[in-house]
């Protein structure tokens, strides 16, 4: 460095290298330095209104006292409010009551997505499609009715179907029989449905083997398997031998809907039966 | 230390300082004074600013009741006269957008900066700024004088009619904005009773303070530093665009008029050299340095020009509109003979045709058709497979409208569900339906399904809207 400039009238720093080279001054618009500063200040004004700073465990909390969750709170408060028009009104009324009305049915199958998918989806399916021993609440085969009153009082109480396992008191033969007519009811032998009948099977099934909705006993006439349909007549032994929920078997059918009194508020449940009844098969 | 010295050529590291040392960069530092000239670009220029017009006015306009354009964003709506655009409609805004963006090419390609130059809201408003400056204050030399000269009652007076005049414009520049997304009509009444919304007020302050910071102090500096449309136009100009171009064939080497010297004899070129075209411009740069970034082609520096060549009898365009080939050969590949000009036009075209088939079918009712993927079909206890769909009309005719739904597809199919559905104006609603199909009519996987809603309003119009979607069977079902 120099202590004489060595160019003066030159717009430099003063600082010379090797001779020659030297630094110039180019300051950047003064306009832009104004704005870097507001901009500072900005920032200085930021931490000091909104929250800003770590401290160990905490933070600094900011002068408008302003949260992220707070926002939350307030905006989720708000949609409350929106709701709470229907929600009153859903409170008072009955399930066939909602149904009876397009917009608060609309509202209450809009409104309990969240609560079929945290409660019902995990065996019954997002959309109701049922899956492996899970029944389908999308088709109109209802075991034990699909009004919604009746729905409304499945997720209420649960259900527990009821089989016993013919495997000790049947033959293979007789099994294999009452099968192939369960597997085609229309088409099936004389001697088939005089077994149906000599057997018993009428108690639950009744006579003309369409089920009793109030045992909750499958109808064995129409196309839809409470248990997998890929061979309905293997499906039908399987049923036939071990039964369901059958105590005394232990590779009987398991099919039990738990209670859902305990776990949800009577005005969900009543929701949840709306949103089920509008799957489909409401009936 | 020598042998470092060695290797670096003196020569060029003095030239290079020597070059730095002529380098003016406008840094805004002082503010540029431009001198106002008459002539025919001037008035071009006033002509095509009256195009802001259209932005303080427009809003007024009533149509049917309510304002002929609005931008509704609360409601989602825009109101374009007779029609209304929801957002569904706004895969016309790309093309709008893909429309200005390439006419913003093709015009600077062919002329240059047009846009800076005439049209652009910083050039126009700077413009008129600087109008009630000169108006107030005086021409440049009396204004560099008042701003050295010492504060007084005078200069007070003067600087406080300046920017009120200024703060006003800029006022009127942000109400107008907001005009275009509120009622009109009702924003004043709001406004004069002290009644604004706050999204209202924010975006009037933002714009009442912008327009003023920009147009009256940051000026020339906006499209030097900010504006990336000054940088992205600057390579659109290629050497056969035309723009205000100093001919330095006829004009160099520059020289005063010398007195005495016959005009046939003179040993020097065209141009006098005397500074009018940089007096004038704007931006504060010499035209005769050649084509360069703070050029924003606004012309006025030929208008001053040709002024002075008409003074000393000389002939007129020694700045003028010409290309970087025109000035070196002396012709240039005519505009319809350029590939870049050709490709442009078709995606204008293009566009255009887009939008204004977009905006000739909006339908009045517009069904969409969701089918339901979970489950995809549902055996029925009588056999039949059901398929769940939902529906979606958006009635865009000005009153509610009851519709009927209907459904064609695979033989024997039932529609199960409500079928009439009350649609409400300018909303959209939506409604879940079955279709059931019985098995033995089943032979594919997959089947189109026709819905069709229908409605009839008071007048006896008759709507109508249609969606194909496609009806899934289980495959087990279609293989028996």
């Amino acid at each position: 460095m120099a202590d004489k400039n060595p160019f003066p009238g030159e717009n430099n720093t003063g600082h010379v290298w090797d001779d020659n080279i030297r630094e110039l001054r180019n300051p950047i618009p003064r306009w832009w330095m104004i704005g870097f500063w507001i901009s500072l200040a900005w920032w200085v004004a930021y931490g000091i209104l909104y929250p800003m700073i770590p401290m160990g465990e905490s933070w600094s909390k900011g002068v408008l006292g302003w949260s992220m969750v707070g926002e939350y709170q307030e905006g989720l408060e708000q949609v409350e409010k929106v709701r709470a028009k229907y929600e009153e009104q859903i409170a008072g009324l009955s399930a066939e009551e909602i149904l009876a009305d397009e917009g608060l049915t609309a509202y209450t199958v809009a409104s309990s997505r969240v609560l079929f998918g945290d409660y019902c989806a995990a065996c019954h399916g997002s959309g109701g499609q049922g899956g492996d021993i899970f029944p389908v609440l999308a088709d109109d085969d209802w075991l034990y009715g699909g009004s919604v009153a009746t729905i409304q009082q499945t997720i209420t109480n649960g259900r527990r179907g009821m089989m016993i396992g013919h495997g000790s008191m049947l033959s293979e033969q007789e099994i294999a029989t009452l099968a192939s007519l369960v597997a085609d009811w229309d088409g099936a032998s004389e001697e088939a449905r005089t077994l149906y009948q000599s057997k018993g099977c009428f108690g639950c099934h009744g006579a003309d083997g369409k089920g009793i909705q109030a045992l909750g006993s499958a109808n064995l006439t129409d196309a839809v398997w409470r248990f997998s349909d890929l061979d309905p007549v293997a499906s039908a032994t399987y049923t036939i031998t071990h039964g369901v929920n059958d105590p005394n078997q232990p590779k009987t059918r398991e099919a039990v809907m738990p209670a859902f009194n305990e776990r949800l508020s009577e005005n969900e449940i009543k929701k949840l039966a709306v949103y089920v009844y509008k799957l489909g098969g409401g009936q | 230390m020598s042998d470092l010295k060695s290797q670096i050529p003196t020569a060029s590291v003095d030239d290079l300082y020597a070059e730095s040392g002529h380098w003016h960069v406008n840094t805004g530092e002082e503010t540029i004074h431009a001198k106002r000239m008459p002539g025919k670009w001037r008035r071009y220029k006033w002509w095509a600013s009256l195009v802001w017009l259209v932005f303080f006015f427009g809003p007024y306009l009533r149509w049917d009741g309510r304002q002929a354009v609005l931008f509704d964003i609360p409601e989602r709506q825009f109101h374009l006269f007779g029609v209304t655009i929801l957002p569904q409609d706004f895969w016309m805004l790309s093309l709008l957008l893909l429309f200005f963006a390439i006419l913003l090419a093709v015009v600077t390609a062919v002329a240059g900066r047009v846009w800076c130059g005439f049209f652009c809201f910083q050039t126009v408003w700077t413009d008129v700024y600087t109008l009630i400056e000169e108006k107030l204050e005086g021409p440049p030399p009396k204004r560099r004088k008042l701003e050295q000269a010492p504060w007084d009652a005078a200069k007070a007076r003067t600087k406080l009619a300046k920017h009120s005049l200024w703060l006003l414009i800029a006022l009127f520049t942000g109400i107008s904005f907001v005009a275009w997304f509120n009622d009109a009509y009702r924003l004043w009444g709001e406004l004069l009773t002290f009644d604004l919304g706050m999204v209202a007020l924010v975006f009037i302050a933002l714009f009442t303070g912008g327009t003023y910071l920009l147009a009256g102090f940051m000026r020339e500096q906006v499209c030097l530093w900010l504006c990336p449309y000054a940088r992205i136009q600057g390579v659109m100009i290629d050497k056969t665009t035309v723009v205000p171009t100093y001919d330095l064939n006829r004009g160099e080497p520059r020289g005063r008029i010398k007195k005495g010297e016959p005009e046939d004899r003179r040993s020097t070129g065209d141009c006098i050299d005397c500074n009018q075209c940089v007096a004038v411009c704007p931006t504060g740069v010499d035209i005769r340095q050649g084509q360069q970034e703070g050029c924003i082609t606004c012309a006025l520096c030929i208008d001053a020009c040709d002024s002075v060549m008409e003074k000393v009898g000389r002939p007129l365009g020694l700045i003028r509109y010409e290309s970087l080939e025109g000035l070196e050969s002396g012709s240039c590949v005519p505009v319809a003979r350029r590939p870049r000009v050709w490709v442009y036009t078709l995606i204008l075209l293009a566009s255009l045709s887009g939008i204004v088939w977009g905006l000739s079918t909006l339908g009045s009712i517009d069904l969409k058709v969701i089918h339901s993927r979970q489950p995809l079909f549902v055996l029925q206890s009588d056999g039949s497979i059901q398929n769940k769909y939902t529906l979606k009309v958006l009635n865009k005719t000005p009153a509610d409208l009851p519709v009927r739904i209907t459904a064609s597809g695979p033989e024997g199919l039932v529609l199960v569900g409500d079928e009439v559905l009350v649609t409400e104006h300018g909303g959209l609603v939506a409604r879940d339906v079955f279709v059931r199909v019985p098995q033995a009519k089943l032979d594919r996987e997959s089947q189109p399904i026709s819905f069709v809603v229908t409605g009839q309003d008071s007048q006896g119009q008759v709507y109508r809207g249609e969606r194909t979607s496609v009806f899934i069977a289980p495959p087990s079902v279609v293989r028996n």
